[in-house]
């Protein structure tokens, strides 16, 4: 209800905005004097005139930099985006070697026609930007008030627009790091990019719905049963991860705290170097540990336990159940540390008043401890949940996935999580659309646990809660 | 009676603990056992045992053939180690640089887009990191920056979208009284002045543990890593070295290497760690608390 409120005015809002927009733009052409009417083509120019050099070379050097990347190089790009390139590849017999003729690239089609649909938006920013600095120009002076000067630019850049200096490299990084790589990932989940479609050798193209459809067909060629047992086994895997560890990591704490246990400091240390060795070694050893032949199995056939070695990692039900164990004793520590912090922090009088009220230790740790460690970890806890989801290096140092079956289509084992068999389609099977389409069900679910649970988290609901 | 009571209530308080005590020993062996089984792997004599898995926990006969190995002219685990070294360093100083700033800039200023900007990389994080692998393996292949040129690459992958992880960094710098912002601007300090001398100072456990976990996550980057180096052995970090002398076939004997590597990798982290404690542990239980 509420959001749908909030989403219908956020779009009215933008029109509004929209609207204004254009016609602030509207009244700077009429009201402005010829300076101001040749910036909308010649940006920079009015600022240029009226002695703010280094604003006018900025916006004149950003026109210049935008036509010449759009001649050339976006603008070819740009109009093939739709077809993806047309132009196959050959190979060329004729001399006596032969040479292949390499034609349209459709990879890099696609990317640099996301590229430039970008660099044109911003250049519109750019140019707006420069249009509304006419208006203010224009301000200024018949306010009688002297122009910023390129100095003064430079040196509010440390000052009131510090924060422009701050978060520029990183919103470029996050930029070509993370946006345009997540959307052009997000393309290939609607082309046929696959093993069989391999740029440069060959094209491919669009083909809309195809692959989701896949996704979810349920038969011997589609992706939806196995697709279904990851996903099972995800929620599972990351439910165990998150609360089991809680509650035994809150219990750790409990017992280290309780008075009389001495050595607190000790025993602390213990559980943290777990932390602190890299996790690829502890993780592997424990895996070389549960080996067939490896340390576990061979004193368990030694003591006469077992008359033949346990499968660990070949067997699903045991694999999965191992992986949470040793889980436990990874992610045990983490929690040890953070809810001893909580623990300290609970008022003594909560305390006093039960146990005054002739209330037992474990209607006190019921009542009391639980309610607070979820109020203040709740939103910690939503996060590791949604971190367990793509937890990737427990899952695949310690079992790659395996093991594997005849009955899961796309490689996939029977402790994959999403995250692992997504990485699996890409290197193994070049199966980039596949892997892309997962992705994106990996954020789908990602998002959809996080909006309801955020939702409904007591310290959100009810900030005041324990204040 | 009432004595007796109390009597008895510390009697069952003494069983209570001895309990506690037999579970967390127990536990404590559980814990360093990996650890102890990985130190005394590594020192099993290569001559006389060879290298694979073997049937027992201590080894028969004790020596440095490991070790000595993997500074033979035959490994070139130095180098890896070098490498991860150098990615360590770079990534906690450049992390760290990028963090703060965006920490401080969306705690303590205000401006257009903020709202929007969070929320934006909000989004962004919900994105599994692996799904634009090949994007980027093909963006640094642009600049040359795979096989040979892993290492910067890898470096700037990391750093480039390290902005995005303020939030524990941005949750400490707004525990800091705007008050004592306001007091240095009229003495007329500017933004960039006052976040220098005033914040950073007050804010060092957190700049510490930011930079320490920084360090701390290329030791284990296993995936984009080997992604990225991919067939160019001289780029490879210890983790991915490591890792594919686990997964080679036992007869080859490099069980015993990898315990003695993964001990020499563990040693400078875990001291580190051990010694940055403190602030790790503020980091984590402030981070936690203040969302």
């Amino acid at each position: 209800m509420n959001e749908k409120k909030g989403l219908s005015s956020s779009i009215s809002r933008g029109f509004t905005r929209f609207g204004r927009n254009i016609a602030e733009i509207g009244t700077t052409f009429r009201d402005g004097d010829w300076t101001a009417k040749l910036s909308f083509v010649i940006m920079g120019f009015g600022q240029l005139v009226h002695r703010q050099i280094l604003r006018g070379v900025l916006f004149l050097a950003l026109e210049i930099l935008f036509i010449y990347y759009m001649v050339s190089f976006g603008a070819g790009y740009l109009v093939k985006l739709p077809t993806l390139g047309t132009v196959e590849s050959y190979v060329d017999k004729s001399g006596i070697v032969p040479i292949t003729v390499y034609g349209d690239n459709s990879f890099l089609i696609l990317l640099y026609g996301i590229l430039t649909i970008f660099v044109i938006i911003a250049f519109v920013y750019v140019w707006r930007m420069n249009v509304a600095q006419q208006m203010r120009i224009r301000e200024t002076l018949e306010a009688g008030k002297a122009l910023p000067t390129g100095r003064q630019d430079l040196k509010s850049l440390l000052d009131e627009r510090f924060h422009i200096t701050l978060l520029a490299l990183p919103n470029v990084g996050v930029f070509v790091f993370v946006i345009l790589p997540i959307i052009f990932m997000i393309c290939i989940a609607f082309t046929n990019y696959d093993a069989d479609h391999q740029s440069p050798t060959n094209l491919f193209w669009w083909v809309g719905l195809e692959n989701f459809k896949n996704l979810f067909s349920v038969g011997s060629s589609g992706f939806g049963s196995t697709f279904l047992t990851v996903l099972a086994w995800t929620l599972v895997w990351a439910f165990f991860a998150t609360f089991l560890n809680f509650f035994l990591g809150l219990g750790v704490a409990m017992m280290i705290n309780r008075k009389g246990i001495r050595f607190k400091k000790l025993w602390r240390t213990i559980l943290v170097m777990t932390i602190a060795v890299p996790q690829f070694v502890s993780l592997l050893y424990m895996y070389k540990m549960f080996a067939n032949d490896g340390l576990v199995n061979t004193y368990l056939l030694q003591w006469g336990i077992i008359k033949t070695y346990i499968p660990f990692w070949s067997n699903a039900m045991y694999s999965r159940i191992l992986i949470i164990l040793i889980n436990v004793w990874i992610g045990v520590p983490y929690m040890m540390l953070m809810t001893t912090g909580i623990l300290m922090n609970i008022p003594e009088d909560l305390y006093e008043s039960a146990r005054i009220d002739g209330a037992n230790g474990w209607q006190m740790f019921r009542k009391i401890t639980l309610p607070y460690m979820f109020f203040v970890l709740g939103p910690y806890l939503l996060t590791s949940f949604t971190g367990n989801l793509n937890n990737f290096n427990v899952i695949y140092l310690l079992t790659q996935g395996n093991p594997t079956s005849m009955n899961l289509s796309g490689g996939a084992g029977y402790t994959d999580l999403l995250i692992t068999w997504l990485y699996k389609l890409t290197v193994n099977d070049t199966n980039y659309r596949m892997a892309a389409v997962i992705g994106i069900m990996v954020f789908a679910v990602t998002a959809i646990i996080s909006l309801v649970v955020y939702r409904i988290l007591p310290s959100v609901r009810d900030e005041e809660g324990f204040q | 009676m009432n004595e007796k009571k109390l009597r008895s209530q510390s009697g069952h308080n003494r069983t209570v603990n001895i309990v506690i005590y037999v579970i967390l020993i127990l536990m404590s062996i559980i814990w360093l056992f990996p650890f102890v089984g990985l130190v005394l792997q590594s020192f099993r004599s290569y001559a006389t045992e060879y290298g694979g898995m073997v049937a027992y926990f201590i080894p028969k006969e004790f020596s440095l053939d490991n070790y000595t190995w993997l500074f033979g002219s035959e490994s070139s685990f130095p180098k890896w180690y070098l490498n991860t070294l150098v990615i360590a360093i770079f990534v906690a100083i450049l992390n760290t640089i990028m963090i703060v700033g965006v920490a401080y800039a969306l705690s303590r200023s205000r401006f257009k887009g903020r709202e929007a900007m969070m929320q934006l990389w909000l989004i962004l994080g919900m994105f599994p990191g692996f799904l634009t692998m090949i994007c980027l393996y093909f963006l640094l292949k642009q600049f040359g920056l795979t096989q040979a040129g892993a290492i910067p690459g890898l470096i700037l992958v990391t750093v480039a979208s390290s902005g995005m992880g303020y939030y524990v960094c941005k949750g400490y710098f707004d525990t800091i009284p705007k008050a004592l912002d306001e007091a240095a601007r009229i003495d007329g300090a500017s933004s960039a002045r006052i976040m220098m001398t005033i914040i950073m100072p007050l804010t060092k456990p957190i700049i510490i543990y930011t930079a320490l976990t920084a360090f701390m996550a290329p030791w284990c980057d296993y995936v984009f890593a080997s992604y990225v180096a991919f067939g160019y052995s001289d780029s490879y970090n210890v983790a991915v070295a490591l890792t594919r002398w686990v997964w080679t076939n036992d007869y080859q004997g490099y069980y015993t290497r990898f315990c003695a590597g993964g001990v020499l990798v563990a040693i400078p982290v875990t001291i580190l760690f051990m010694c940055l404690q403190k602030y790790y542990v503020e980091g984590v239980t402030g981070g936690a608390v203040k969302g």
